[in-house]
């Protein structure tokens, strides 16, 4: 088997500020990976860097393409990185109002990212559109309205089915359950994690919640600081941290 | 099935003037095809620590666990999923779920996971609940609110859902009604009767007897106050 991402030696800092320095791990089909560390610690940084919003000052970033195979994306154009970010990987954003175009119904949102890859056919283009907003839960009578009239959960939703449609392989997620109340968490984590499932999609979540972590991520990278501290499986760096850091992070959550 | 040989650990606490911890040294033992065998030994000796250390959420640094072929010593996160996907149940004492998820789901996720048809597993969920005495009107509810007992059954239905080739168990009859702990029992015989490996904490000395071909005491492995 092919890993679907080889990150290698990846490093970005900020002038005299380090974002992450050095940062390495393989991530296989179908795993789920989560990113956890406290603000500052450069995890919102290293996944900019995977998703090709930012340029990393050192590395490789090397991703197993549909249509090419593996490729460096950081060696890569502009124009090819872009789009990549359409059919291969998708970028849900903690704010539902970075990802989706307010504007615009909520239809037309998640059929835009079908033409933004050529897809023509109005009908077809709106009967997918509607499939993927009954994956998502939302109800199919609210197809012509638009975001700004949904519920913080339901946005978040329409983000993720705006993000899948086009059917990528690999979902980079920046703290995707970070505004909602906890009972709209709840679901949103079912959601995803059905859709994981079903569609055999790898991830790679940045939060700090790791309860989250807990219930979403097979594996489990901690950052401090710019390094990555500790990597292993999710249950065994919860259950059994090695390094202080983690060790502080994990006795720190409070028992509800 | 399970091959254990000289195992040792230590917690290291950073955090508490990086205290370190011994908890276990030379841990040995094997487990054959349609065997039971027991953990005993006094609580703190490190039975839960053993069992932790097979399933993988406690890091092994010292010696071989091999499960099924596979070693899981310093094994790569990858193997270790794969094996639990595959080959390796676990019932615990703790049900760690998504609030809101339906019972019938949860206990069907082990087979979801593997691309079973989802009627199949919910209609094989549903067989394991009614068997363990759950009543029907729970399924379609999140056990978060259920009683100590609901949830432990929740968590056999769950372990045994799939007909898994090595299987830990922690202490499975726990909480449970005299009909329901014969319950568990008779599925601890069918797997055995199947071919299972499977190794177990029981604190009830009966329910050991029941099913238990031998005992395995974890006070030999547990290291002394000099070796620290």
């Amino acid at each position: 088997m092919t890993p679907l991402l080889q990150v290698e030696g990846l490093s970005k800092s900020y002038g005299a500020h380090l974002g992450c320095k050095d940062v390495n791990f393989t991530l296989w089909p179908g795993e789920v990976m989560g990113i956890v560390g406290e603000s500052g610690s450069g995890k919102s940084t290293l996944l900019n860097c995977l998703a090709g919003h930012l340029a990393p000052d050192a590395g490789r970033v090397i991703l197993d393409t549909r249509d090419k195979g593996p490729r460096d994306t950081v060696a890569m154009s502009e124009a090819e990185r872009r789009w990549l970010a359409r059919t291969d990987w998708a970028f849900v954003h903690q704010n539902p109002r970075d990802g989706l175009r307010m504007n615009v119904s909520a239809g037309g949102n998640v059929g835009e990212r079908l033409m933004a890859v050529g897809a023509r056919h109005y009908g077809d283009i709106r009967a997918q559109a509607s499939d993927w907003l009954a994956r998502v839960e939302i109800d199919a009578a609210r197809v012509d309205d638009r975001p700004r009239a949904f519920s913080g959960g339901m946005q978040q939703r329409l983000q993720i089915a705006r993000n899948l449609v086009t059917g990528p392989r690999l979902v980079f997620m920046d703290e995707p359950t970070g505004g909602l109340d906890v009972s709209v968490q709840a679901r949103l984590l079912d959601l995803l994690r059905g859709l994981v499932r079903r569609l055999g999609l790898s991830a790679v979540i940045v939060t700090h919640d790791l309860a989250v972590v807990r219930l979403l991520a097979d594996r489990l990278m901690v950052m401090k600081d710019g390094h990555v501290v500790e990597d292993g499986l999710t249950d065994q760096v919860l259950d059994d941290p090695q390094h202080a850091y983690t060790q502080l992070l994990v006795s720190s959550v409070l028992q509800a | 099935m399970i091959e254990i040989a000289g195992v040792g650990k230590q917690f290291v606490l950073h955090n508490q003037g990086g205290a370190v911890l011994p908890v276990m040294t030379g841990a040995s033992l094997s487990v054959g095809a349609g065997e039971c065998v027991a953990l005993v030994g006094a609580s703190g000796a490190g039975k839960s620590t053993l069992m932790r250390m097979i399933w993988g959420n406690y890091r092994c640094e010292e010696g071989s666990i091999n499960v099924a072929g596979t070693e899981l010593c310093r094994a790569a996160p990858r193997v270790v999923l794969e094996l639990r996907r595959s080959t390796l149940g676990y019932v615990s004492q703790f049900l760690r779920v998504i609030p809101r998820i339906p019972t019938r789901q949860i206990v069907a996720e082990p087979l979801l996971a593997q691309g079973i048809d989802e009627d199949a597993a919910l209609a094989k969920a549903e067989g394991l609940l009614e068997r363990l005495n759950l009543p029907q009107r729970l399924w379609s509810l999140s056990p978060t609110t259920f009683s100590g007992g609901e949830q432990q059954r929740v968590n056999i239905a769950r372990g045994f859902i799939q007909d898994w080739p090595v299987m830990l168990l922690d202490e499975p009859t726990a909480s449970l009604d005299a009909a329901n702990r014969a319950v568990v029992l008779d599925l601890i015989l069918e797997a055995k009767a199947r071919g299972a490996a499977i190794l177990g904490i029981f604190h009830d000395a009966d329910a050991r007897a029941a099913v238990c071909d031998r005992e395995v005491d974890v006070t030999g492995f547990t290291p002394t106050k000099e070796a620290a």
